[in-house]
Formats: structure tokens, sequence, C-alpha cells
């Protein structure tokens, strides 16, 4: 027990690092990538709470990514406040979305979830189309350089956004890691494993995972504010279903349920898509082909197939 | 154009929409009803059906009324059988599991939709339709003397439209007789009722779910070779009918036929007439938003009795 306690700490506590060290020696295009990875890994954490660890399968979480980056963005560019500030209305945005939407679609199961979470999500993204004025709809808007400016640091700078975004991908991981050994944490891991169980040991099941439901979209959320940031475009193809698709698809690719399945998700899918863009346009194909072969020969993922036969340890 | 006439003709538009609407969404409802299984790819199997129709005409250059002929009867086919094959490889092997065919089929989605990008590209192409009259119709008045006919300047159909209400009407009867009266639907319905059961009389389950769901996009494709002479072949068509189907599915009632036909003319109608008056981006945020808030609170759907 407590060599596995050292050996996670090792694992992770080196993935962090390597992450860190990796700004170094990587060239400029793989930088700007790997930066690009690592708020979209937070991303993945967001969607993996739920799914991984709630066994709640959202096919909406783009209306949560979205509610942070237009959140963010529209106070930003709109409102005229500053960019610290708008990370936070951003991730209060998709708290509260996730509040309203967790209310309503919790009260279904299974398939009706998944379809009631695609409906608000397609409801979400026709909103954004709709009011065109504010949004600028598909075209988006694009934060500018004098907005990105976080405490001093320009975030348009490769160097200081590649520290933005490993600052938020750790505080998201280690949140996430607490969270896990968390009282709360431990409930909502039993209620995946067994809910009736988990409600006749006296769990209010309901509370537990409409707080689940607001953590995953709060952190979706904040990977939205923060890819808006840093990369300063805010635009309405992230709330189509696409980027409700994708999250599902890096982590059950990485392995659902694994601490570390979101980033490496995350991770090879980037580089098979970035790979096969440069070969056709229908770079989507990868995503379909990788969807079929992993419901079909790997449902555990990478790192859950890494689990089960070699590190039994994995968080 | 006065009221009236107008409102006739968004009728008449309204009705050519809900006739598609009602056959793509019934091969939804067929899988979802005896399978148990959604079907995202649903959508993809509809575009293929109008990316095949215009390579089927296209190849029958020469003669485009006997191509199309030939499209109406072989391309169903042909993707129902791609979609046995699908069945058989895919969904069978991962059991039906509820969530994980949503998953494979979100996979299917996406490669039927790149390969037809790959293969047939990213242009939208027209297929003629094999008979295009235009048809005025009349309109009352009122004048001193009693009530008179007139026909006014734009109020008419084309006779390719009313065929295609025609058509989708007679498919659906025909559907509905294959399910109640012949000894095939009979085995569906067996099915449907209860799986294990079936199976220990000896029907063979898994040949009649890798049919139903070929018969399921078969029916999607049908209804695709039937409205692209209205509406262009393109590789993201796919899109609308499968947010449709759900909506139409969802109002009928999981898998009730009846009620899926019900609920199409009632979309559609509806369709055509609310997106007349107000914005098509307005019509379709309270669609979505109402049909949420349907399977939230009313989750047997508006006719039926069963629940995802």
């Amino acid at each position: 027990m407590r060599r596995d306690v050292q050996k996670n700490l090792l694992l992770h506590g080196g993935v962090l690092v390597a992450l860190f060290a990796l700004q170094f020696v990587l060239p400029a295009y793989h930088h700007g990538n790997v930066a690009r990875i690592m708020v979209l890994a937070t991303y993945a954490m967001g969607y993996n709470l739920l799914f991984g660890y709630v066994d709640l399968l959202s096919l909406g979480h783009a209306v949560f990514f979205a509610a942070g980056l237009y959140g963010m963005g529209i106070a930003v560019s709109h409102l005229g406040v500053s960019a610290p500030l708008g990370l936070m209305i951003g991730v209060l945005a998709g708290g509260v979305v996730g509040a309203i939407i967790g209310a309503l679609a919790l009260r279904t199961e299974g398939v009706a979830f998944m379809i009631v979470t695609l409906m608000f999500a397609q409801a979400g993204y026709l909103i954004i189309l709709y009011f065109g004025e504010i949004t600028r709809g598909d075209e988006g808007f694009v934060i500018q350089q004098v907005d990105r400016l976080f405490f001093g640091g320009d975030l348009s700078d490769p160097f200081i956004r590649y520290y933005a975004a490993f600052t938020v991908f750790c505080i998201s991981f280690l949140s996430i890691l607490a969270l896990l050994h968390s009282p709360f944490g431990k409930t909502l891991i039993a209620i995946r494993e067994n809910q009736e169980r988990a409600v006749m040991l006296g769990y209010n099941v309901m509370r537990f995972k409409l707080l689940a439901v607001i953590f995953s979209a709060a952190l979706s959320a904040l990977a939205g504010a923060t890819y808006g940031l840093l990369f300063g475009y805010v635009g309405a193809s992230f709330a189509s279903v696409q980027y409700s698709i994708f999250p599902l698809l890096w982590v059950l690719l990485g392995g659902a349920g694994t601490a570390l399945g979101p980033l490496v998700g995350v991770f090879f899918m980037f580089y098979l898509i970035d790979i096969s863009s440069g070969m056709t346009t229908a770079y989507m194909l990868v995503a379909g082909v990788v969807l079929v072969g992993l419901t079909l020969f790997a449902p555990q993922g990478l790192m859950g197939e890494i689990r089960r036969r070699f590190w039994r340890w994995l968080p | 154009m006065d009221f009236g006439p107008y409102l006739m003709l968004a009728t008449l538009e309204g009705a050519v929409t809900a006739a598609v609407l009602a056959l793509t969404a019934s091969g939804l409802a067929l899988v979802f009803g005896i399978m148990r299984v959604v079907n995202v790819a649903h959508g993809e199997f509809f575009m293929l059906g109008a990316v095949l129709a215009w390579w089927v005409t296209d190849l029958m250059g020469a003669t485009p009324v006997l191509g199309f002929a030939i499209a109406l009867v072989v391309v169903p086919l042909m993707v129902a059988a791609l979609a046995t094959f699908a069945d058989m490889t895919i969904l069978k092997r991962i059991n039906y599991d509820p969530e994980r065919t949503i998953v494979a089929t979100i996979g299917i989605l996406y490669i039927l939709q790149q390969v037809t990008l790959m293969t047939y590209g990213p242009d939208a192409r027209p297929v003629t339709a094999p008979f295009n009259t235009r048809l005025a119709l009349p309109w009352f008045e009122r004048t001193e003397d009693g009530i008179s006919l007139y026909w006014p300047w734009g109020l008419s159909i084309t006779s390719y439209k009313l065929a295609v209400i025609g058509a989708a009407g007679g498919v659906l009867l025909g559907l509905w007789a294959v399910m109640k009266r012949s000894r095939l639907g009979l085995m569906m319905r067996a099915t449907e009722q209860d799986r294990e059961m079936a199976l220990a009389f000896g029907i063979p389950v898994e040949r009649i779910y890798a049919l139903v769901f070929g018969m399921g996009a078969g029916l999607a494709a049908l209804a695709a070779v039937l409205v692209v002479p209205i509406q262009q072949a393109h590789y993201l068509m796919g899109g609308d009918p499968l947010l449709l189907s759900f909506i139409v599915v969802i109002i009928g009632g999981l898998g009730s036929l009846p009620g899926t036909v019900l609920a199409a003319l009632l979309i559609g109608l509806s369709d055509g007439i609310i997106s007349v008056f107000f914005s098509p981006t307005l019509a379709k945020i309270l669609a979505t938003l109402l049909v949420a808030m349907l399977l939230v609170f009313r989750p047997q759907g508006m006719f039926g009795e069963r629940r995802l």
C-alpha cells in the first residue's frame, strides 16, 4: 500500500516535471501544440470526472466549454473586464449552466441522459448563433492582445502561454487527485460501483451527482476560458456537437476513470489528427475509426489497459 | 399573396417535409423499438442514400428517368446491406450494449461522412426529378355572386412533390402491413416484446436484428432518394434529418410507429408554417428545448408507453 503511494507520487510527479521540462526542448510548432494539449486535457479531465468516476455519459459538454469561453470572451471584449476577472466569470458561467442542466438532466438515466444533454448542448449552440450580433456566430471574434494581459504577463507570448497552460493543468490535475482521495470523491466512486448500495447507506445520491456535474462543468469552463485567453479566439464551432464528442473520444482513448487517461488521450488524438490533416481534409475519419476500434477492442482505453495488465495501483 | 393562399402553400411544403421525415424517423423508431439501441449514424445513412442516388443517376446519364427509377430500388438496398454489415461486424460484437452502441455509431457516423468527403467531395450536387410539372392551385374568393375560384400567382406545387407525399404514404402503409400481417413482422414483434423468449421459441434473433438495422437504414436512404431532386446531395446533409428524427421519435413515443408518423406530420407541418413566420434558428431552439424537457418530464413521449 505504501509502496503504491510512492509509485503514484513518482509517476504523476514525473509526468508534471516532464511536461514542465518539455518547453525547453520542443521546437516552436510543437511548443504551441503542447500548450494547447494541456488546456484541452483540462477539458478532458472535467469530462472524466463525470464519465470516469460517476459513470454519467454526457454528449453535451461543449456547452460547458463554450460557457467558459463566451463568459470570459464577452466579459473581456465587450464589458472591458480584466483577464483574471474574466476567467473567473467564465468558470462561474460554466458552473451555473452546469447546475441548471444538471438539475434537469439528472432526472433521466442512461440513454435518455445522453440524448437530453445532447439536446441542451444543441440548444446552447443555436442560442450562440441566434445572438450573432454579440457572439459573431460561426465567424467568432478575436480577443485583442491588450485584453490578454494576466497580472502584467502577456498571454500571447509563447513562453508565458506555456506557463499559463501548465499552471492551469497542474491545478486541475492536483485538485482532481485530491478530490478523488477526499470523502466526496470516494462517495462518487461508491455511487459508480453500486448506486443502490450508496442510497441504502444513506447518501443523497442526487446531491452528489449534481455536485459532480457542477464541478465537471466548471472545470470544462475553466478550460474554455483559458483556451480563449491563451489563443485569443472565441467562436461558435467550440459549442458544436463535435466539441462534445471530442472529450468523450479523448477520455475513452486515454482510459475513463484513470487520472492520467485524459492527458494521454488528448496527446494521442491531437497528434493523430494533426498528422492525418496534413494528408487529407477528411481528418475526422481518424476519430471515427478510433471510436469504433475502442468500443470493439479496448473499452478501457490506453491507461485502463495498462492498469489492467501491468500497474494495478494506478489511480 | 393573401394570407389564405400563403398558409396553403406553407402547408403543402410542410406536407412534403413531413412525408420525408416520417420515412426517415420510422427507420429510427424501428431500430429503437425492436433492438432498443439508438443509432446516431442514422442521418449518415440518409446522406449516403442521397449521394448514391446522385451516383446512380450520373452513371445512367443518358436516361435520367430510368436512372432515377433504378436508384429508387437499388440505393436503399445498397445502404441496407452496408448497415447490416455494420451491425454484424460492430454492434453484434458489443452485444448491443445501449451506451457503447451510441459511441460506436458516433464512430460510424464520422467514418461514413468522411469517406464520402474523400470520394464524393465537398460539393452539393443536384439530381433532376423524373417528372416535374408545375401545377397551379386554385383559391376561392368572395365576389358579389357568391364564392368563386381563382388562381393566385405563386400558389403552385410540382407534380414531383405530390408524388413524394404519395410514395411516402405508400411505403409507410406497406411497412405497417409487413409488421402486422406477415410472418416476418410477427417475428420482429416477438423479438421486440421479449428477446429471450423469442430466442427460446427458435426465432433467429441475431438475424432479425441485422435485418431490422438494415431496414431502418434502408428507410432513411429511401427518404433521401425521394428528397434529392428537391434538395441537393451533400456530405454534411445528415445532421438535420438526424436531429429532426430524434425529435419525432421522442415525441411519438419511443419505438411506436403510428406515434412516429403522427409526430412527423406535426413537426413537418409546423416546421413549414413556423419558419414562414419566425426565424428558423429560434424555431429550432424552441423545438430542441421543448423536446429535451419532454424527455425529462414525460419520458414515455406523447403517444407511447415505453421509456428510454
